[in-house]
């Protein structure tokens, strides 16, 4: 297969950035789209170009550091799958693709097709954990935990955090990853002294962060590769509305993510 | 070379409890004075670095990738052992220290696999506390399934992404000391050297990959927990930038490196099927619970796999196995695979594969349960080959994927450098010659959050160190060596790349050192990675410069280690002249091609220290001594 790729080039974050056109010749379909970009950097690097930065890692689909919007998707054509885990034979030949990526205000641009998704990483630090620290557990099996919810929590602790739904969302909002986290550890037993507290903190930290609002576009959950509903965010929502009669702690008074 | 494993006197049972009690504390008050440095962010790293600040003491943690979240131990598919007994066949801390032993071929430190299986629950309890979802039965209780290399049922695990689950745990735990300001996250930082100071461990320089910019941080001790070196195959299961730099690194500064040849094979993977081929996908060991595995018995036999019938296939371990079946050991299993592929029975393209058979267990249990159990690696398959093995039967066949081998340490998992600790995969201490399934992700968390966090205090409390600043002459010297070896690298401006050099490399090496090894394939790679070495730093080209985010370099830096590190593993592999766990000699084996270990002369580990550029190594032992079990020969059968 012969493809032609438009892929953003950006040196750096205050670098304006532009299209550049490569093609992509003799591709195998069995190659993964990231196998057919490590063979066109092959080339500029031979050419003494500079290769096009993307950022991957596991390519096995479950580490969730690759990322770019293929033809205006994130992760690509196909459902459920990232980018790594894309094969060439979800394309024709002669196919003609633009690359570029995630694009929102709180991921800036670290270079080409990378961007700094340490939001992410922000939001889960304000709550978006339980605080039982090491050594302090008792017996697993001490608190039993109904099947349906335990299988609910693990379609929410899916996630990968990619940041697709954010670069999916016309308002480039975060809800669908914030969601996931707050629903998960909310369905379980273990999760719930700090429930209310973790939806009022982790939601102030999503706006504080620059990501925007949710307008039930849905855009989230098509882009999501691990399938994750938009079901969650009703959840979080529920859960952040009862914390806001009930009335967590004072926010001010967290400082080191206490017992709830 | 000190090679004192330190392992307390008494029963075996009380050893870890009664070191426990000997080891110097550090007063809560006095902890905030004593800094650690972490390198590495997955179970081993980012449990330790959770621990450690949870404990008081001021922590940096440094990975490579853009998050802490994203470390290998993610990938991690089918699960978490521990002697829970919770199902009532039989299991105990002894039979799971008993099987981990018998599983490594004898070539493990007895005390630290008991400790090992001892803590191994406490770790189910901490993570259903820190609010992993593990599977559940009905009555709400936490569910098992079976391994390789065991006749209990004592692994728990999430779906198909255990892994992903336990270090999901392990990250929010550390994100939350990082917003209570007790861990400073060093993220996108990758370690170049190690800094040492009067003899100990004392500080790291890591290069900023997204500036480039290198930096020197100090501290009272460091960590590292930076994962295993099978990317040394090229194409391994291992995540795309998993590299053996930082224990390279601390090694050329004078830690031992024990057991390099210890490299397991994984009997599971999927198939490579180009010369663009990147990596390989494992698909779970827990997939062999329900999945029979079979080739035809004819040779050259291409019809489609529903054509052949019953009779005409050879399901080959459960035939040489029956008692496992199955569910043998990754070696074994590995080496079965390979031996009815080099009989001309293998199937798929270029007849490397073997089938993984489901439709059977979907007879029995019906399409929803297996969904239910496998279905996301079942979809990952999908993706990868277009086959649906719902359908047709799995192709698989083994791939590089874990090493045993890693910087020595004693059972306070100090390296032979005072003040240089090593965790997780990095370190060589539970796994012997091989490691059962579901154990690598037991032996991150044990090394993270309940080992380090008591063992690395008795340091700090019986060590006074100098305070240090950045313009230290050791200091100054250690980031001036990877500014010229950064400089060397954009220099040679050749006309081969980083990944060509990387490939020939991995080709050598699963040649010559892979599944089976003989003297003369190990003199011949010996021969060869000393000339690819010598190409590399001569037809080089590397495009940008060092201070900006330049992929192209950062791959570099790593193939350069791997080109030294891979002449070590085949030297290692060389005078092991035996056949143990995944070092299979084929000098070494019985009429029926199972391993022949020789406890006279090898029953050791063998560790080697760095003496110089262009100088052998030195090959060191240390004894291994077993006083509770009995030196056996492995059987499955």
């Amino acid at each position: 297969m012969n493809l032609t790729l438009h892929v953003w080039r950006q040196t750096g974050p205050r670098d304006p950035g532009r299209f550049v056109t490569y093609q992509a010749t003799d591709v195998s379909p069995d190659m993964s789209f990231l196998e057919m970009l490590d063979v066109v950097n092959e080339g500029l690097i031979l050419r003494g170009e500079d290769p096009i930065a993307f950022d991957h890692d596991c390519r096995e689909g479950i580490c969730g550091a690759c990322g770019m919007v293929i033809n205006g998707r994130p992760h690509g054509p196909r459902e459920r799958t990232t980018a790594c885990q894309l094969h060439m034979r979800s394309f024709r030949d002669g196919a003609v693709l633009w690359l570029e990526p995630w694009r929102a205000r709180a991921f800036p641009v670290v270079k080409d097709l990378i961007v700094d998704r340490s939001a992410l990483d922000r939001i889960i630090a304000e709550g978006g954990f339980i605080s039982a620290p090491i050594g302090s557990a008792p017996d697993a099996n001490a608190i039993p935990v109904r099947k349906e919810s335990a299988d609910l929590a693990m379609d929410a602790a899916a996630c990968i955090g990619c940041g697709a739904c954010v670069a999916a969302c016309p308002n480039a909002s975060a809800m669908l990853f914030t969601a996931a986290k707050v629903s998960h550890l909310g369905l379980l037993p273990q999760g719930q002294p700090e429930r209310h507290e973790r939806a009022l903190r982790m939601v102030a930290q999503m706006d504080a962060e620059g990501f925007g609002s949710c307008t039930n576009h849905n855009e989230c959950q098509a882009a999501c590769p691990k399938g994750i509903s938009v079901a969650f965010i009703a959840r979080m929502n529920a859960d952040f509305i009862r914390a806001r009669v009930v009335g967590g702690r004072r926010v001010a008074a967290v400082g080191e993510g206490g017992t709830g | 070379m000190n090679l004192d494993p330190k392992v307390p006197s008494g029963p075996l049972a009380e050893k870890w409890t009664r070191h426990k009690f000997e080891l110097k504390l550090v007063n809560p008050a006095n902890k905030r004075k004593y800094s650690i440095i972490m390198v590495g962010s997955g179970l081993a790293g980012a449990g330790g670095a959770a621990s450690l600040a949870e404990l008081g003491y001021e922590v940096s943690c440094f990975c490579y990738q853009d998050s802490p979240r994203r470390a290998h131990s993610i990938a991690a598919q089918g699960g978490i052992n521990a002697a829970k007994n919770y199902h009532n066949d039989g299991d105990s801390v002894f039979r799971l220290f008993y099987d981990t032993v018998k599983g490594g071929d004898f070539r493990s430190r007895e005390a630290n696999v008991y400790r090992l299986a001892e803590v191994s629950v406490n770790i189910i309890d901490q993570c259903a506390a820190l609010g992993v979802p593990f599977a559940r039965e009905y009555g709400g209780l936490l569910d098992n399934r079976s391994f390789g290399g065991a006749q209990v049922s004592r692994t728990f695990y999430a779906r198909g992404q255990t892994g992903q689950q336990l270090l999901l745990g392990a990250y929010q735990a550390l994100e939350r000391q990082i917003a209570a300001g007790r861990v400073r996250m060093f993220a996108r930082h990758e370690m170049q050297e190690l800094v040492v100071i009067d003899g100990r461990a004392r500080g790291i320089v890591v290069r900023d990959l997204a500036t480039g910019q290198l930096e020197a941080h100090l501290a009272d001790a460091v960590c590292l927990a930076t994962g295993g070196y099978a990317n040394v195959f090229h194409l391994s299961t291992n995540a795309k930038g998993c590299n053996t730099t930082a224990i390279w690194r601390a090694y050329k500064k004078g830690a031992g490196f024990a057991n390099p040849c210890y490299t397991q094979i994984h009997p599971t993977c999927i198939p490579v099927t180009g010369e663009h081929q990147s990596k390989l996908t494992l698909m779970s060991e827990s997939l062999r619970n329900d999945g029979r595995i079979w080739v035809p018995k004819r040779k050259g036999d291409t019809r489609p796999p529903n054509q052949i019938p019953e009779e005409e296939r050879d399901y080959y371990l459960e035939r040489k196995y029956p008692s496992y079946g199955n569910l043998a050991p990754r070696d074994i299993s590995s080496r079965a695979a390979k031996q009815v592929c080099d009989d001309g029975r293998g199937v798929g393209p270029g007849g490397q594969g073997v089938y993984l058979d489901f439709s059977e267990a979907i007879q029995r249990l019906g399409v929803a349960a297996i969904r239910e159990r496998y279905g996301n690696l079942f979809e990952m398959y999908e993706r990868i080959t277009a086959e649906d093995p719902y359908q047709v039967p799995m192709r698989i066949y083994p791939a590089s994927h874990y090493t045993m081998g890693g910087l020595w340490v004693d059972y306070n998992l100090m390296s032979t450098i005072p003040g240089l600790f090593v965790l997780g995969e990095a370190n060589f201490s539970d796994h012997g010659a091989n490691r059962l399934g579901a154990s690598a992700l037991m032996q991150g968390l044990a090394d993270g959050y309940f080992i380090i966090p008591y063992t690395i205090g008795d340091y700090l409390a019986r060590t006074r160190h100098a305070p240090i600043k950045d313009d230290h002459p050791d200091v100054r010297a250690a980031v001036g060596a990877i500014e010229a070896r950064l400089k060397r690298l954009l220099a040679i401006q050749g006309k081969r790349t980083p990944t060509s050099f990387y490939r020939e490399l991995g080709r050598i090496m699963w040649e010559d050192c892979g599944m089976a090894r003989s003297r003369s394939s190990l003199e011949r790679a010996l021969d060869r990675i000393p000339a690819l070495r010598e190409e590399f730093w001569q037809d080089l080209t590397v495009t940008g410069e060092a201070g900006e985010l330049n992929q192209c370099l950062e791959l570099a830096g790593r193939v350069a280690d791997f080109l030294e590190l891979g002449e070590l593993l085949c030297r290692d592999a060389l005078e092991r002249d035996e056949s143990s766990g995944c070092h299979f000699r084929e000098e070494h084996q019985t009429p029926d091609g199972e391993a022949v270990r020789d406890d006279e002369r090898f029953c050791h580990v063998a560790v080697w220290e760095h003496a110089g550029e262009g100088k052998q190594p030195v090959r060191h032992q240390e004894p291994l001594e077993y006083e509770s079990v009995h030196l056996a020969t492995r059987s499955y059968k």
